[in-house]
């Protein structure tokens, strides 16, 4: 929203907010993704949801089941290896996703008009399409196993998975190379051929360093949110800490414990993403003002 | 100055430039011959086409007719990225905003194009670019980042990045014009040093007093043309046309 949209407004009364808003609408779209605010608050809100739900529990417990902390102390160790596979998929997509990515937002730039329509039709596409679809895609077209000069490659449900998530990660990240790249002055590019550096040397560099650092805030917010996505592979099958939390609730048999062990998982995740939103926003700031 | 040596042909040759961005024709048949060792100031209004000029010498802007050529080089002519990359090391132009690389430091701008683009060794082009930033009274500068000088230090440097290539012509866009008065002295001292050891300077200024004490010839261009031109003492104390008394009468 432009200054002179938000000045015209009829309810002035509206205006703290929608300065508010339309500064991180800004970010947002700088960013090239929606920011993800992690609030100390937010964790504690959080903690007193699993608190509670521990105290339904209990509440609920008959003389002869366990404590409530004793049951979910029995289950830690399983789910902690579902979170530890929840990371190896993060962090695989998230390789996979930029390595593909900063290929296509260098498909974006292109002075190849074929290229570039290509690279942005493929962004666009995979940006704007739910990751849930995308995962579902890349579940059930992609075979179990492929076959290469006689070699068969399986493809466990978990790689599909992951292909499904780096996917969106790819086209977010091209879309913040994009973003960072003109975010450089053309000055820079100007300065650059006056001194007579060709144009790949130009982007190699001059551009591309000056865009790690501006990349690196949205990137580390996309990481966050990924993170946060690979639960969505549970409604998939792979076996993660959404899908053995499911599994220890069935075989506890007790509906009582719902909220605390999913309240218990969100506190998990929040306290992995959390420090990463904090960092995320402190780079942001100190680029912000040295750039 | 025809009846001297026969001077060698002009080191920067202008006849008949025009240039148009779109609709809008910003230079509109400009000739001027530069003498290698000249200096040569370009003063005018706001949008009269000097910076367009400027650019239009080292090929950062493509000219719609007329000719350029530069040393050996007809610029008009150039058609490939590597002829025009040939052509501005010999054509060094620096910028009003500096433009420096600001993920670099002071002495790492400096030597960046010399060893990428002229490949020249390492160390000779630090002992060189170590001796330029001395020069332009930096030597103490050279370890830091652009973002933490002021705009006239930043300026030298940019100076001394484009000496670095060992350029036969200079084109300084405005330099001055971005800086605060204290610090314009710093750059101008610069400049008044490379004229001095025999560099071909253009320069497009609104320093007057500058104008008139280095340039052998100055310029003043109004609408893309060169209304008038001659040596300083006599455009600024006795000029012709009536749109250049009208122009100095309202700056000086």
């Amino acid at each position: 929203m432009s200054d002179g949209a938000l000045r015209s407004t009829d309810l002035p009364v509206l205006l703290p907010a929608a300065a508010r808003l339309s500064r991180r609408a800004a970010a947002e779209r700088r960013a090239g993704s929606p920011r993800l605010s992690l609030r100390a608050e937010h964790g504690a809100l959080l903690f007193a949801i699993f608190v509670i739900g521990c105290g339904i529990a209990q509440a609920q417990a008959g003389a002869d089941q366990p404590s409530i902390f004793a049951t979910i102390w029995k289950w830690t160790p399983l789910l902690a290896r579902g979170f530890v596979f929840n990371l190896a998929i993060s962090f695989v997509a998230m390789a996979a996703g930029t390595a593909f990515g900063v290929l296509l937002g260098f498909g974006q730039l292109s002075l190849r008009r074929p290229v570039q329509r290509a690279a942005w039709l493929a962004t666009h596409f995979f940006r704007n399409a739910p990751w849930l679809v995308l995962l579902f895609y890349c579940m059930f077209l992609l075979p179990f196993q492929i076959r290469i000069f006689g070699f068969t490659i399986p493809l466990p449900d978990w790689v599909k998975a992951t292909l499904g998530l780096a996917l969106p990660v790819m086209a977010n990240v091209s879309e913040i190379l994009r973003g960072a790249m003109q975010s450089i002055p053309t000055a820079q590019w100007e300065s650059a051929a006056s001194l007579a550096f060709s144009r790949r040397q130009t982007l190699w560099m001059i551009i591309l360093p000056q865009c790690v650092k501006r990349m690196l805030p949205p990137w580390m917010n996309l990481y966050a949110i990924l993170t946060m996505a690979t639960v969505l592979a549970s409604i998939v099958g792979v076996n993660e800490m959404m899908t053995l939390t499911r599994q220890a609730l069935s075989a506890e048999n007790r509906p009582g414990l719902l909220l605390s062990f999913y309240g218990y998982v969100l506190l998990w995740f929040f306290v992995y993403c959390y420090p990463i939103a904090r960092w995320t926003v402190r780079l942001e700031a100190r680029y912000a003002v040295n750039v | 100055m025809t009846e001297s040596v026969p001077e060698a042909r002009p080191i920067v040759s202008l006849v008949d430039v025009h240039k148009s961005f779109g609709e809008v024709e910003v230079l509109k048949g400009v000739s001027m011959d530069v003498p290698k060792g000249g200096v040569v100031c370009i003063i005018g209004p706001s949008g009269s086409g000097k910076s367009t000029l400027l650019r239009c010498i080292n090929a950062l802007v493509p000219i719609d007719s007329g000719s350029i050529r530069v040393a050996d080089f007809e610029v008009h002519r150039l058609t490939t990225d590597k002829e025009r990359l040939a052509l501005r090391r010999e054509v060094s132009i620096v910028f009003q905003q500096y433009n420096l690389f600001p993920h670099k430091t002071a002495l790492e701008n400096v030597m960046m194009a010399p060893v990428y683009v002229l490949r020249e060794p390492r160390d000779e082009v630090r002992a060189r670019a170590i001796a330029l930033l001395k020069k332009v009274g930096l030597a103490a500068k050279q370890d830091v980042y652009p973002g933490e000088l002021s705009g006239g230090q930043q300026q030298r440097v940019a100076i001394a990045r484009s000496l670095a290539m060992r350029p036969e012509v200079m084109l300084f866009d405005e330099v001055t014009a971005a800086l605060d008065p204290e610090t314009v002295k710093e750059v101008l001292n610069t400049i008044r040093e490379l004229a001095a050891e025999g560099m071909t300077c253009m320069l497009v200024t609104h320093e007057m007093r500058f104008a008139r004490e280095l340039a052998d010839t100055v310029y003043f261009t109004d609408g893309g043309v060169i209304v008038e031109s001659g040596p300083p003492d006599e455009l600024f104390d006795h000029p012709k046309v009536d749109r250049t008394r009208a122009f100095l009468s309202q700056i000086l």
